[in-house]
């Protein structure tokens, strides 16, 4: 037996030599080792509790990651955002460049377009958050300010905000010293506690305090205070609230629903891939059983919606999926691993010529439900053998082989990340079957998702829509990469993320003025 | 107590799966191709924060109790009843801060096919009653509380497994085999207990409470002074590999020699000889709880089993003594074995009676003594 802390680390000779460009070349190394780790945990880490680590671990170890790269390689992290990083890292990002003081040369121009660009993809939840904090953090810098302003004033429905959002965008704007039109300002600050409002919405927050039926014309979120505080059945209310729900508040209230009583109608071509692979894995067996085949069939809807925008073909693909008991996740991520397993395999399976599926441990044959969708039924369970499902998947030679694990392989320890070292440097040794680990899991202690071998790209996956870039991002995270290539990866990314030099600003509207 | 047969413990039918460490708790899988559908093992938990069993009328065993198994044979079984535990209120008020029960017996046949056991107690209970009743010839060396009364009160210390720190972690991310039945826990990869149910639905069900078991303070100690355990891995030698028939071969080569692996670390119970008592028999079964060889260098492990005609365990649980109780029972169990006479005892340990008399005192036994004599 041979010791060592964790299995797959093994110490590899080869990389401690400096190369052969002397030490330049080893700082180029670096450099592009930095930025693997980095991209690859940013793609991951949301900062909640793992099945492993705990959710503070998690915040330790990807707060470093931010300061190092932020400190080190100020341009590259800007740029990272234009990769489509997760909601979590994307938001911390853009809070540290905006709180951080100026940088020389042009990569300030570029800076600000990066970051507005990001700060209008992310969802508004996401975005009100993250400039509420910037308020909090006391970031008053001019770039800031014009950034929350623009940002704004680009939103298609500004009086929906200021009921949904008030406290976010009160604190936005008295931090930003915004100035609001008519009667927003007012209901801004006044709330519900002053005279009667001329806009109907406004109108109706400031009833919802003496009279329920408004409650009823206000968004959900806004609804459900009102009806707490007024003691409002939960049935009656689900009911009369459902038209004012958000798709995604739909999917998530269908089961209270059923509880209760009402139906919630839910659209489940609303979700994304991953979004309804999350929904379906947490549905007791019972109701997987008895909607299986609606599930399966907007399962390979939501997979095609993703191949179509993204327009991936591959040849023959085989993928070894994690169904062992750590992909059941956290209380926060609640089975998400698993979710991404059978997210890939539906992705996967849509964009292949040829394509088998090995789980571990197999699946078992369930009473009633057969052919693909038996997949459905996937449960977290039992210990994770790698090694035999990746066997059983190399025998048919695929070109590619994606392995969907958190790296915790226990049976044997290890035994995963030696068939793919030996089968690397004894049966393929010219790469005919490109081999790839999708890691949905960051690993605290590691500062990246837990690897297999070296010899076999690791790379953190949050979104299984994201798996065509990680595909094209796997290269640079093989140990012989060029740092040049990386570079040229990251500019093309940014051209196509921030598009063309934007028209000379227009005169800004009179909503959002700045006070004098 | 009378002396009971020396066996070893027959595993046959078990194997050993590939260990799984978090921190400091190495956690080895013992897999049941085929499990025991005879027996069935279910938990009757205790809120009690003090449960008395009266042994006989003058003899009781007191300690926390968390909960107790009922061991049933399912073909006679009914529905898994609550089983009559007499709640006793030692004051009436305030009633829910600490509560007594008093129970009869630590194993008890509640109906034909059902009976029920406090696990661990029920051996800690055998160790404690080592020489219990006091030397049987009135030796002028020995106190006059020790004549009349025996050790009484005799007492021992243990940790729950909440105390281990990192166990509660490993058991929580520990994932089970689909036909795993037992487990060998490791603390700081000094063999800590094994645990071994009938069936893996069982085992399921009770795979928490080894949380809830009771550890010795040597493992306490263990776990704090060694945060990590390495974790063990084989690498495969790629020179002799050209298949990857080749290469399942070695896979299923580093399986067999996990269990190998894991039945030399578990020696210490799994090849030792054990002194063991039949308690009750339900069925073909029979439960015995069993006592170690007390050898100082050894592991000294006290447990209880339940085992089928042949003498295969079906059901295990195992507490391991701390150094200071393996001294402490091989002194009395020596004291037993010749009688209570101190010359002899000092010879069955090649040494002198002086020397005896100071291992007495410094293992806490001294109060054995008349004062002249100490």
């Amino acid at each position: 037996m041979t010791q060592s802390s964790t299995p797959p680390r093994t110490y590899e000779p080869e990389l401690v030599r400096l190369p052969a460009g002397g030490s330049r070349a080893a700082a180029r190394r670096v450099e592009r080792e930095d930025l693997v780790t980095f991209i690859n945990a940013a793609f991951s880490s949301t900062g909640q509790r793992e099945f492993y680590g705990d959710a503070a671990g998690q915040a330790i170890s990807i707060d470093f990651l931010h300061e190092y790269i932020h400190g080190n390689y100020r341009r590259l992290y800007a740029r990272c955002l234009a990769v489509g990083l997760n909601h979590f890292n994307t938001a911390k990002i853009i809070a540290k460049l905006l709180a951080s003081s100026r940088t020389s040369g042009h990569g300030w121009h570029e800076e600000g377009r990066l970051v507005t660009a990001a700060l209008r993809r992310l969802p508004a939840p996401q975005a009100f958050r993250l400039l509420r904090r910037l308020a909090e953090r006391r970031v008053n810098n001019r770039r800031a300010r014009a950034i929350a302003r623009q940002w704004l004033r680009e939103r298609p429905d500004p009086d929906f905000d200021a009921v949904k959002y008030r406290g976010a965008l009160r604190a936005i704007v008295r931090h930003c010293h915004l100035r609001l039109p008519d009667e927003r300002g007012r209901f801004l600050f006044e709330g519900a506690g002053g005279k009667p409002y001329a806009h109907p919405l406004f109108e109706a927050y400031r009833r919802a305090r003496h009279d329920t039926r408004a409650i009823y014309e206000l968004p959900f979120t806004v609804a459900e205070g009102f009806a707490a505080r007024h003691g409002i059945d939960r049935a009656k209310f689900l009911a009369a609230i459902e038209p004012r729900m958000t798709q995604r508040e739909r999917v998530r209230m269908k089961q209270a629903g059923v509880r209760e009583g009402v139906d919630v109608r839910a659209d489940l071509d609303a979700l994304t891939l991953t979004r309804l692979s999350s929904y379906v894995v947490t549905r007791p067996l019972e109701e997987r059983r008895a909607r299986a085949l609606e599930l399966h069939q907007a399962l390979e809807r939501a997979a095609r919606r993703t191949l179509a925008r993204q327009r991936w073909r591959l040849g023959s693909v085989a993928t070894v999926l994690d169904r062992s008991y750590s992909s059941s996740g956290s209380e926060e991520k609640r089975r998400r691993p698993l979710a991404l397993a059978l997210a890939g395999h539906y992705l996967l399976r849509e964009a292949a010529e040829r394509y088998e599926a090995h789980w571990t441990p197999a699946l078992r044959e369930e009473p009633g439900v057969s052919g693909p969708e038996s997949v459905l039924l996937v449960d977290p369970y039992g210990s994770t053998d790698l090694a035999t499902p990746i066997l059983a998947a190399l025998r048919s030679r695929p070109s590619l082989v994606v392995v969907i694990s958190d790296g915790y392989d226990n049976d044997p320890p290890g035994g995963a990340g030696e068939v793919l070292r030996v089968f690397r440097e004894r049966l393929d040794p010219r790469a005919h079957s490109v081999i790839v680990h999708a890691n949905p899991v960051f690993d605290a202690n590691d500062f990246s998702p837990r690897a297999l071998t070296p010899s076999v790209p690791t790379l953190g996956v949050r979104d299984a829509s994201d798996l065509p870039t990680m595909l094209a991002f796997a290269r640079f995270a093989a140990a012989d990469a060029a740092l040049d290539g990386l570079h040229e990866f990251l500019e093309a990314r940014v051209a196509a993320f921030i598009g063309p030099e934007p028209e000379p600003e227009p005169e800004p509207e009179p909503e959002w003025e700045v006070v004098s | 107590m009378k002396r009971g047969e020396q066996l070893r413990l027959d595993f046959t039918g078990l194997r050993a799966a590939p260990s799984q460490v978090v921190g400091n708790v190495r956690l080895v899988p013992l897999v049941r191709d085929e499990p025991i559908e005879a027996l069935r093992l279910y938990t009757v938990p205790y809120s009690a924060d003090l449960t008395t069993v009266r042994l006989d009328d003058h003899t009781a065993y007191t300690a926390y109790v968390p909960h107790a198994l009922v061991v049933e044979l399912p073909k006679h079984g009914g529905s898994h009843t609550s089983l009559g535990a007499q709640l006793v209120r030692p004051k009436d008020k305030p009633e829910s801060v600490f509560r007594v029960q008093v129970l009869q017996r630590l194993a008890r046949r509640e109906d034909p096919s059902r009976l029920r056991l406090l696990p661990q107690h029920l051996a800690l209970d055998a160790y404690l009653s080592v020489g219990f009743a006091g030397p049987n010839v009135p030796w002028p060396e020995y106190s006059r509380e020790v004549l009349s009364q025996g050790l009484s009160p005799r007492s021992e210390r243990s940790y729950r497994g909440t105390d281990i720190p990192g166990l509660d972690d490993a058991l929580r991310v520990f994932e089970l085999h689909p036909q795993q039945v037992g487990v060998l826990v490791f603390v700081a990869d000094a063999f800590a207990s094994a645990f071994i149910a009938p069936h893996p639905a069982d085992y399921r069900r009770l795979h928490r409470t080894l949380l809830q078991n009771m550890y010795g303070e040597l493992l306490v100690q263990y776990a704090v002074l060694q945060p990590e355990t390495s974790a063990l891995w084989q690498r495969l030698d790629a020179a002799s590999i050209d298949s990857l028939d080749a290469l399942s071969q070695a896979i299923d080569g580093v399986r067999r020699e996990w269990s190998a692996f894991a039945a030399l670390m578990a020696s210490g119970l799994m090849t030792a000889e054990v002194e063991a008592h039949t308690v009750n028999r339900l069925g073909g079964f029979r439960l015995m709880r069993f006592l170690p060889s007390f050898h100082p260098d050894a592991e000294n492990h006290v447990g209880e089993a339940i085992v089928d005609a042949d003498g295969r365990l079906a059901y295990l649980e195992t507490f391991r003594l701390s150094a200071a109780q393996a001294r402490r029972g091989r002194l009395l169990a020596t004291l037993v074995a010749a009688d209570w006479e101190l010359d002899a005892t000092a010879q069955a340990l090649q040494t002198t009676r002086p020397e005896l008399l100071a291992r007495l005192r410094n293992n806490g036994l001294g109060q054995l003594l008349r004062s002249h004599v100490r």
